[in-house]
């Protein structure tokens, strides 16, 4: 199967080659490169039809609400969500996240309670439940890795009791790529009672993602992970379980009727969507939902499994590399290591090609000591990617494993 | 920017084959540093009397920068007062962020350490650089406390 070359519609790319400088992008899991597509939309929103959504009554005002309700539909029907009203605008994944952490956990946890994490959460989706668990008393619990980098689901079968009230797990890791069996960890979640909490962040911009199918009971993601701008993010949650939530935020927009004393609160998703929202993010998230169902997402996943698995085999003959991916259904996300060879120096050797990949601990320090690595070098392909891209990676890696080559000690002159 | 500037044969050679490489099991001082980004993590540990570092070690692991550095900073506080060390730090932080050494005497005084000049045009590698010197700096104020 072919799969055309996005690039062109990424204007960022002929910038560069302009300037002489061509980008090889390889760090898409942090963030993905915007089309004109998005762009456009942005700069159309804010040259025509700019102001404050849900407060005036003109029709300026009835536009901005209708293109920021209309981008909640088109997300909402992209996720296979039952109703837009199920959909949160956020700022990001990790807002989502901490809203469920805060307005449900703070409110529904006891001491003792248990929550299910795995061994490769995100910071993201650790931390919030670090602080929830300080306030409520409820403890954290780990669903291990096995040898091939994937979870180990007798471990969560262990960990479930009766005590768990609730099962937090990444969709996708932004580490190793592994796609985690999302709807059996929800069935296993419900079967003893808990919420099952995804974190989809990079979920949504890489695969056909249907959270009615999956049964989740939240479901969080980043809009500029997937082509639509920073600053916007979803959070998809069961209709019944965000009209029992209180508030994340209080301020404008989430009321009905305010007092001196006391508030009353406007329906979800309102309910959680105090203040100015980000109107443009939206309408830009909207636009990016519309350029990746004209590519397809089932293409998308095969495009980035092929990118990922082809640099899989190319890289395995570079000097001393580990590779942090599983043996099978990867994505376009390879980890790795070269002996010898720190991350960052790799990163270094690679940008001065003209190749931006990321080095680090990747925000999942707990999973960096479950693979015993201070740090990995990841590269992540998307759709602006292809073999060409494949190649100079491994050029780069194989220029590194050579710089870092043991050699002898040299006679240094103190 | 060339990536011999970075890479270079002094740098790679105190990074292969550290200096002072280990914990000073009697320490004065000691101090650990972070690169948030990076995950970059050193100690260092001292042995301080009358106000001379008699020795000077350091441990954990990081890029090649900064364990380079690491090791070319121990090499050369090691015998000098502590206002020795901090005036060196003051020197080597300035280099790295583009002031050439001056004269001759200063570029001797930073000697190994005039190898991590080259820092100055990756501008995201100057923390690597610096993060044994902040950490010296920290140690320092722990005198005393143990």
């Amino acid at each position: 199967m072919t799969f055309d070359n996005y690039k062109k519609d990424f204007p960022i790319f002929s910038y560069w080659a302009s300037k002489g400088k061509p980008l090889i992008y390889l760090d898409s899991a942090a963030t993905t490169q915007k089309p004109q597509h998005v762009i456009d939309a942005l700069d159309d929103y804010y040259s025509h039809f700019n102001a404050n959504v849900h407060r005036g009554a003109y029709e300026l005002s009835q536009i901005a609400t209708d293109m920021y309700e209309e981008s909640r539909a088109k997300v909402a029907s992209f996720i296979n969500a039952p109703e837009p009203e199920s959909v949160v605008f956020t700022r990001n994944a990790t807002e989502a996240i901490n809203l469920v952490a805060y307005a449900w956990g703070l409110n529904n946890l006891r001491k003792g309670d248990e929550i299910i994490l795995t061994e490769m959460e995100h910071h993201s989706n650790l931390v919030p439940w670090h602080i929830i668990s300080r306030h409520t008393g409820a403890v954290l619990k780990f669903i291990k890795l096995n040898d091939d980098f994937r979870l180990d689901l007798e471990s969560l079968r262990e960990n479930l009791s009766a005590r768990t009230k609730a099962v937090s797990v990444v969709h996708v890791s932004n580490v190793l790529g592994t796609i985690n069996p999302v709807k059996e960890i929800a069935r296993l979640a419900h079967e003893s009672g808990a919420l099952c909490i995804i974190d989809g962040a990079q979920g949504v911009p890489h695969m056909p993602v249907d959270v009615k199918e999956i049964e989740c009971d939240f479901y969080a993601f980043s809009g500029h992970k997937m082509c639509g701008p920073t600053g916007i993010g979803c959070l998809y949650g069961r209709y019944d379980i965000l009209e029992k939530m209180e508030p994340f935020l209080g301020g404008g927009e989430m009321i009905n009727e305010v007092y001196p004393t006391t508030s009353n609160y406007a329906k979800p998703p309102h309910k959680f969507e105090a203040g100015t929202p980000n109107i443009a993010g939206a309408v830009g998230l909207k636009a990016a939902v519309e350029y990746l169902e004209k590519i397809g997402m089932q293409n998308i996943r095969e495009h980035e499994s092929r990118l990922g698995d082809s640099a899989a085999r190319r890289l395995a003959d570079i000097d001393g590399i580990h590779i942090y991916r599983p043996a099978r259904n990867g994505t376009g996300v390879i980890s790795l290591a070269i002996d010898g060879a720190h991350p960052h120096d790799i990163s270094s050797i690679l940008d001065s090609e003209g190749i931006a990949i990321r080095a680090g601990h990747h925000c999942a320090q707990p999973l960096m000591r479950a693979l015993r690595v201070q740090a990995t070098a990841r590269a992540s392909f998307y759709i602006y990617n292809d073999e060409s891209d494949v190649e100079a990676l491994a050029a780069g890696l194989e220029k590194a494993a050579k710089i870092f080559k043991p050699r002898e000690r040299a006679h240094v002159i103190k | 920017m060339s990536l011999s500037d970075l890479f270079t044969e002094i740098i790679l050679d105190h990074y292969q084959h550290p200096h002072n490489h280990g914990v000073i099991e009697n320490a004065t001082q000691n101090s650990r540093g972070y690169n948030e980004s990076c995950g970059d993590d050193i100690e260092i540990t001292l042995l301080v009397k009358n106000g001379i570092i008699e020795d000077a070690r350091f441990s954990g692991a990081g890029c090649s920068i900064s364990q380079a550095s690491a090791s070319i900073m121990t090499d050369l506080v090691k015998g000098k007062s502590i206002g020795e060390a901090k005036r060196i730090a003051d020197k080597f932080y300035a280099m790295v962020k583009g002031t050439e050494p001056s004269n001759d005497s200063e570029q001797e005084e930073l000697g190994d350490a005039v190898a991590l000049k080259g820092v100055s045009k990756f501008p995201v590698r100057v923390k690597c650089a610096t993060l044994s010197w902040h950490t010296l700096e920290e140690a320092f104020k722990t005198e005393g406390k143990k």
